[in-house]
């Protein structure tokens, strides 16, 4: 009927970035659920999360999720940098006043910004923590690639930018806790997911999920931080 | 009241453009914000000056004609309201007060505040109605059953006046909430679904080709619109218009 391809139109890009936005918000409770285990306190805990990065790091099914999830933040960024230009394409002059916050919130108003911020904060965390379980020279405990150590001692007052990481990290949480509270809800609208009865369900389930994970991330640098003082 | 206007000026699609500031005295706060640039235009031509370009024609907040971007708000800092229903009394003696065109690629500026709206018509072109066969065997509108409920959703969706404040207050300047509104319209009632997955497809091409942006689900278009066009219609484009591009339309 239309000349147009599906993937090429707007909706498609939205729809696009739902999903990938959506399976991501699964990434990170997985990814939470792991690192909670910091939480637990010596050689118990220690062999506990060293046990979880070797499991993430080896079996297969979550192997498999883990080239989902590149797949998704890769999408996720470039659908995003091509939505964001189309958009500032479709305003070449802009108003001399433009009263934003009358109408709409402020996340909703700088996802790109956050996104960006959260991207920046994805690569350096994957360079200090990813690759090094990865690629890496790894200390070994019990059998295990001592990934433990490598945390704690990262976010130590022994490393000489263990403070500027722990407020690095809580800073880019909260990123993530505005992008979050926009994108969740967000997702289910693109989606074409919108019910009287479920949408008021799905909003306040995207505030406790967009404050409640950040925040429980952003503890536990502050938790290792403060415990080795 | 006495006030300074700070007006975007253009004399035409190629001329830059400028902002030009006009002190009006002696505004009334009953007149309605048309009526007190009728009174400044009024002074510009007793100056031997060229009165300010706009569009207005009802001003009984009906047809959509009146835009402006006042202050830094589509119609103002009024809800539920077009140009024309904006009263003086909503400002103070003393304000200063910006007044814009709608910006957006897809409605290129005529002159100074007029902007052209003629995207949306295309849009309506590529697909925004019921084809019916009028031979003389039309079948009675009310005739066909329809749940109170669902008549009156697509009554809410078709009050669109299509404006235009959606796209001048969106971020991306994207029409969503204007299409939305004119899919949902035919989408929720009987006689709009043998066109209904074509109609989607089409309205939200011709969109896309007219150089609107994408949805950010911001919210602020539902918030300006004159006519309190809900979101859900947005919701409901979306899905259809998977569902159209999903059965191979």
């Amino acid at each position: 009927m239309s000349n147009n391809g599906f993937l090429k139109s707007s909706l498609a890009k939205k729809y696009l970035m739902a999903l990938t936005g959506l399976f991501l918000c699964t990434f990170l409770l997985g990814h939470l659920a792991g690192n909670l285990q910091l939480f637990i306190q010596g050689a118990k805990g220690q062999q506990a999360f060293n046990e979880y990065a070797e499991f993430m790091t080896t079996f297969p099914l979550v192997k498999i999720l883990s080239y989902l999830t590149y797949a998704s933040v890769l999408f996720h960024i470039v659908d995003g940098i091509m939505l964001s230009m189309r958009n500032r394409k479709s305003r070449p002059v802009g108003y001399v006043k433009e009263k934003g916050s009358a109408n709409a919130s402020w996340s909703s108003r700088n996802m790109g910004i956050l996104g960006t911020i959260i991207a920046v904060f994805l690569v350096s965390h994957m360079q200090t923590f990813w690759y090094k379980m990865h690629f890496g020279e790894m200390p070994m405990h019990a059998g295990l690639k001592d990934l433990h150590t490598v945390v704690l001692a990262f976010f130590s007052p022994e490393n000489s930018i263990g403070l500027i990481a722990v407020v690095g990290y809580v800073l880019a949480q909260a990123a993530l806790s505005f992008h979050l509270v926009h994108g969740f809800q967000s997702g289910f609208q693109s989606l074409g997911l919108r019910h009287p009865r479920y949408t008021p369900i799905i909003e306040k389930t995207g505030y406790l999920f967009g404050i409640g994970v950040p925040l429980l991330f952003a503890s536990i640098p502050v938790f290792l931080y403060v415990n080795q003082l | 009241m006495d006030l300074t206007l700070n007006v975007w000026r253009q004399n035409g699609p190629e001329d830059k453009g400028r902002m030009e500031a006009y002190p009006v005295f002696g505004v009334s706060p009953d007149m309605s914000f048309l009526e007190m640039i009728d009174m400044l235009n009024d002074q510009i031509i007793r100056d031997g000056g060229d009165p300010i370009a706009f569009d207005h024609d009802c001003r009984e907040g009906i047809c959509g004609m009146c835009s402006m971007f006042i202050n830094g708000e589509a119609h103002g800092p009024g809800r539920g309201v077009t140009t024309c229903q904006l009263h003086m009394r909503s400002f103070k003696d003393g304000d200063e007060i910006t007044i814009e065109p709608w910006r957006a690629s897809a409605f290129p500026v005529v002159k100074d505040l007029a902007v052209d709206r003629s995207a949306f018509d295309r849009i309506i072109q590529s697909g925004g109605y019921v084809s019916v066969n009028t031979s003389g065997e039309t079948l009675d509108a009310n005739a066909i059953p329809v749940p109170k409920p669902v008549a009156d959703e697509a009554f809410s969706a078709a009050t669109c006046i299509g404006c235009g404040a959606c796209v001048a207050s969106c971020k991306n300047a994207s029409a969503m909430l204007f299409v939305s509104a004119k899919v949902s319209q035919f989408a929720l009632l009987p006689q709009g679904q043998p066109e209904r997955a074509s109609r989607v497809k089409r309205m939200v091409d011709q969109m896309d080709e007219e150089g609107f942006g994408n949805c950010t689900n911001t919210g602020a278009c539902a918030v300006e619109c004159p006519k309190g066009i809900d979101l859900s219609n947005i919701a409901r484009m979306n899905r259809d218009f998977l569902k159209a591009s999903a059965d191979g339309e």
